[in-house]
């Protein structure tokens, strides 16, 4: 499947932006996505390759606007609703139910 | 004034986090233990430090060389260096005449277990998208200019496959022990955007 994940040879991305000393992390909610994320790998539901097909869906426009955890974080809200692990709908009543809390 | 806001609200991509892990731990299906031991793995024990003894130890042993380019999933076992994202790799080797480039314009394959996780830059869409095309303008925006006369090698990483460069031995370095060595080998140098640059 092409989409815009397939970036190899594509103009317009302008330059590359370096950090240096550039932390793994660069905030707490990024080390628990990719923990879990990996974490869901090993519970075996799915295989790497529809991980990446996971993310791959994400919207073109969302895609290239999305820093990289939040595409992982896309993709592993994908999978759980898909494999019916965890419906959209729970992780949207408890997001809500959050919001409400932090008022 | 029923509630003090110190701080500002969390935001929404916090919440989705807050809101995924909770559920996750209460169906059982992760343990926010094994979280934190995977989070403490690839932040702190894992690295680019791996890489450079492997590399290090190209440099000093000719036999461990001869294994690390003809089969170099085990040479890097030799370490202990093994797991997830580094099942089956190649190592490439720089030398005066040829300068290997490694890239994963799909997404972020990175050998893990010898670098660790990929830096945003890697993983972002100006290098991805221009690695394969201008891979000699891409050097360049890294600070390395590469005489016409080298040949630019570039290897698009899979799921399946993934790389390490070998970059050359910087001069002056024939003294140093195989672990000084290793202190001057960078993470760049072994993705291929750097050259390893000589004791100071």
């Amino acid at each position: 499947m092409n989409g815009v994940h397939d970036l190899g040879g594509m103009d317009g991305h302008g330059p590359i932006a370096y950090e240096v000393d550039e932390p793994v992390f660069h905030a707490e909610w990024e080390r628990r996505v990719f923990a879990m994320t990996i974490a869901m790998g090993f519970y075996g539901a799915w295989n790497i390759d529809s991980s990446r097909h996971a993310r791959e869906r994400t919207p073109a426009a969302e895609y290239l606007s999305s820093s990289y955890y939040e595409i992982w974080l896309g993709g592993l809200e994908r999978l759980l609703d898909e494999s019916g692990l965890l419906p959209r709908a729970e992780t949207e009543a408890r997001i809500a139910a959050l919001r409400a809390q932090a008022g | 004034m029923s509630k003090h806001r110190h701080t500002e609200p969390p935001s929404e991509l916090v919440l989705r986090v807050k809101a995924l892990e909770s559920l996750l731990v209460e169906k059982g299906l992760v343990d926010p233990a094994a979280l934190d031991v995977l989070i403490d793995t690839y932040e702190n024990k894992v690295g680019p430090r791996n890489g450079a003894r492997v590399v290090a130890r190209a440099w000093t042993d000719p036999a461990y060389k001869a294994r690390l380019l003809s089969d170099a999933s085990d040479a890097i076992a030799e370490f202990g260096f093994t797991g997830r994202q580094g099942e089956d790799m190649v190592v490439l080797e720089n030398t005066a005449k040829v300068h290997n480039l490694t890239v994963c314009t799909l997404c972020s394959c990175y050998p893990w277990p010898v670098l660790g996780l990929p830096p945003v830059w890697y993983k972002s869409a100006p290098y991805r998208s221009r690695a394969v095309r201008d891979p000699r303008a891409v050097l360049r925006e890294f600070g390395l200019e590469l005489p016409e006369d080298v040949e630019i090698r570039v290897w698009d990483s899979t799921a399946e496959l993934r790389y390490l460069v070998l970059p050359e031995r910087p001069a002056g370095t024939e003294q140093l022990g195989e672990e000084a060595l290793a202190a001057l080998v960078t993470r760049d140098a072994m993705i291929g955007v750097a050259k390893v640059a000589g004791p100071a």
